[in-house]
């Protein structure tokens, strides 16, 4: 009996891993071998999905880009051995790429099959939260605190710090809410981990529970990531089975529920205070700080909202100390951050390293290019309220403060590649025009300053008044980043202002440039 | 065979049905979304004579319940058609040729985004991000996610589906 490995991830089902492993499955029972086809997550190097991986006594070797018409001549290349032909990538373990990361995160994902509790055990898993039951709440708290770790959504806070203030609030109940409405273009971290190792995610869970002394916990995966939320219901309901869920977290005297909640096609409600009302079944609009959430969250108790990779980070730190966690990073970015290569990129995927990259070592190293064979133009990093940077500003370092102080930010990683056919100025209106259908409305700077921000852009761009309109474009990104309520108004002026300040050409010196 | 297919055949508008949908979920912690989503999935929209059950069930204005159904880009409040398509506007998939496949999916459907077809075969609408950025230009077909689609892909995409009758997942 051979072994073979095919993704269940989206990704990987969007370019017929789904096809593949079915044309397996039938070339196999033609051929009378005897083969077990495993559905695992992805090793996120997406540009060869369909990844196909046979076990082997040298380890697991990589096929790919399979497509389901390969299949017949790799059974006649003898690919169950590991046998040569034209789309052997090797062994998966030793291939650069890979060999270049740091996966402490996404370690198991690719590897194992996501809904096997055994597995997850096998390879590291529940280790943190086993050590975490032999801890006073505190002891948690100041041992994350220690690790440096920092909020992974994007704006960076100290995870440790964040969950002393709920354990600190007086409150007989306290939630903790994972926040799994990853709407960033250009990230799909979060979702390849929920897809592709559940678990891990689960124990982040029950450890911020632990830590901050809650008994209930919520899920909330936008609408947009169908195969996540079935992945992680079928997977809260395995850990409900084996106990580490329930009224008594393994065994002990602990009790922990999780529900997961979907969203509904609002990227605002990857807001914290938004997501609350949303779960709460209210429009997702956002509510004014203070109180911080951690004080007074959802249904009015204190409460701890982490993103997923934080949760997962967590895993890391109770598992393996605060010290191991920390010596990765630079400056006052710690442990290893998850980016995400997307858009025209030849080799797209998930980089998991210690911060510390420059942007031209990432595309160079791991991007490798565009997809298009065309020349880098732009890349947009942190998502649709992330800056715009011109090849110039490829020497920045990937870490949080070098990114504040050169009018960016790092986000939730994600790394959109654009190739020299992109307008510029499009890209700008794109930003207004994002926020002016996503807004949720609360407040006037980011409700009607987006609308007129893509009026006076299309102004621009006609050549209508040119300078003055370019005054007036900065002086409303001026009024928006000071006066919204939250991030989405707030932050919308980062793009549009990169364009203005690092490609000049798109609006202050367009062709069609006034008589 | 698909990894968690979930054929779920849209059911005609039933007080009855609705009410029990209602039922099941009003015990829940905050209830609303989780119940407008069972009865999205059930009837493919929100009918009008649900937002006044909704609100009796649950004991919330129709103020209230409409203000939500209608926030959230996800609850149609018409029918929608047997094949249901979403193309990805996100800057990734923009960087891929999105905008162009955007164009091409209104003027070859002959629909505007947020529209379905007047013969009910096709819906059409935008959706920013699906995820899949390192391999778009993305779209749904039916609840099913597809990557590099290219217009002459997207064309086939559609046919096959709309040849099959549709199948929502």
């Amino acid at each position: 009996m051979t072994r073979i490995y095919v993704p269940r991830d989206s990704a990987a089902r969007s370019v017929g891993a789904d096809e593949v492993a079915q044309a397996i499955e039938i070339a196999a029972a033609e051929r009378g071998v005897d083969v077990e086809i495993v559905r695992t997550g992805s090793r996120a190097m997406l540009w060869l999905e369909t990844l196909v991986e046979v076990a082997t006594p040298a380890g697991r070797v990589g096929y790919g880009p399979v497509a389901p018409e390969d299949v017949a001549d790799l059974f006649v290349a003898g690919f169950l051995e590991g046998g040569d032909h034209p789309l052997r990538q090797g062994l998966i373990d030793e291939l650069p790429w890979l060999a270049a990361q740091s996966r402490i995160t996404f370690a198991r994902v690719g590897i194992v099959d996501p809904l096997s509790t055994e597995d997850y055990e096998a390879h590291g898993g529940i280790a943190g939260l086993r050590r975490a039951l032999t801890m006073s709440p505190a002891e948690i708290c100041d041992e994350v605190t220690e690790s440096g770790l920092r909020g992974r959504g994007g704006a960076g806070f100290p995870t440790g710090v964040k969950w002393r203030t709920v354990l600190d609030a007086a409150s007989s109940t306290k939630y903790v809410v994972c926040n799994a409405d990853e709407g960033d273009s250009g990230t799909f971290a979060d979702r390849m981990l929920m897809e592709g190792d559940p678990f891990m995610l689960i124990e982040g869970m029950l450890l911020a529970g632990i830590a901050v002394g809650a008994r209930e916990g919520f899920i909330y995966i936008r609408s947009e990531y169908p195969d996540a939320v079935v992945t992680m219901r079928a997977a809260i309901a395995r850990a409900y089975e084996v106990g580490w869920l329930g009224p008594r977290v393994l065994g002990g005297e602990r009790q922990f529920d999780l529900t997961v909640r979907v969203g509904a096609g609002a990227y605002i409600c990857g807001e914290e205070t938004a997501m609350l009302e949303s779960i709460e079944g209210r429009r997702g609009m956002v509510r004014a700080k203070p109180p911080l959430p951690a004080i007074e969250g959802l249904f009015g108790q204190p409460t701890a909202i982490n993103n997923v990779l934080s949760l997962v980070s967590a895993t890391v730190v109770l598992a393996r100390g605060a010290a191991f966690y920390r010596e990765l990073g630079v400056g006052r970015s710690r442990g290893t951050q998850l980016f995400q290569l997307a858009g025209n990129v030849a080799c797209g995927g998930i980089v998991e390293t210690a911060f510390g990259l420059t942007v031209g070592e990432m595309l160079e190293t791991f991007a490798q290019g565009t997809r298009s064979g065309r020349p880098v133009h732009a890349v947009q990093i942190g998502g649709p309220l992330g800056a715009y940077l011109p090849a110039s500003q490829f020497d920045l370092p990937l870490d949080y403060e070098a990114f504040v102080e050169a009018g960016a930010m790092i986000g939730h990683g994600g790394i959109v590649v654009f190739d020299d056919t992109v307008d510029m100025a499009a890209q700008a209106r794109f930003a207004m025009e994002f926020c002016a259908v996503e807004s949720c409305g609360k407040c006037t700077p980011c409700r009607i300053g987006s609308v007129r921000g893509v009026e006076v852009i299309d102004k621009i761009v006609a050549g209508e008044d040119r300078a003055a309109n370019i005054a007036l474009l900065e002086d409303l990104c001026d009024l928006m980043t000071d006066g919204s309520l939250c991030a989405m108004g707030g932050l919308t002026p980062m793009p549009v202002r990169s364009v203005l300040r690092h490609f000049p050409e798109a609006l202050h010196n367009a062709k069609d440039s006034q008589a | 065979m698909t990894l968690h297919e979930m054929p779920t055949a849209m059911t005609p508008w039933s007080k009855e049905v609705a009410t029990e949908l209602v039922r099941d979920h009003a015990a829940e912690p905050g209830p609303l979304l989780p119940v407008l989503h069972a009865l999205h999935e059930a009837f493919g929209y929100i009918d009008p004579e649900a937002i006044e059950l909704v609100a009796q069930e649950l004991n919330i204005s129709r103020a209230d319940v409409y203000g939500v159904v209608t926030f959230y880009a996800d609850f149609r409040r018409t029918p929608p058609g047997r094949v249901r398509i979403q193309v990805c506007r996100g800057e990734a998939c923009q960087a891929v040729g999105g905008r162009g496949l955007v164009e091409h999916a209104t003027r070859s459907l002959g629909l505007e985004l947020g529209t379905t077809a007047p013969d009910g075969s096709v819906s059409l609408e935008e959706v920013f991000c699906l995820g899949n950025c390192a391999l778009g230009p993305s779209v749904t077909v039916s609840g099913h996610l597809r990557g590099r689609v290219e217009p002459a892909d997207f064309d086939r995409l559609v046919s096959d589906a709309v040849a099959s009758g549709g199948g929502e997942r």
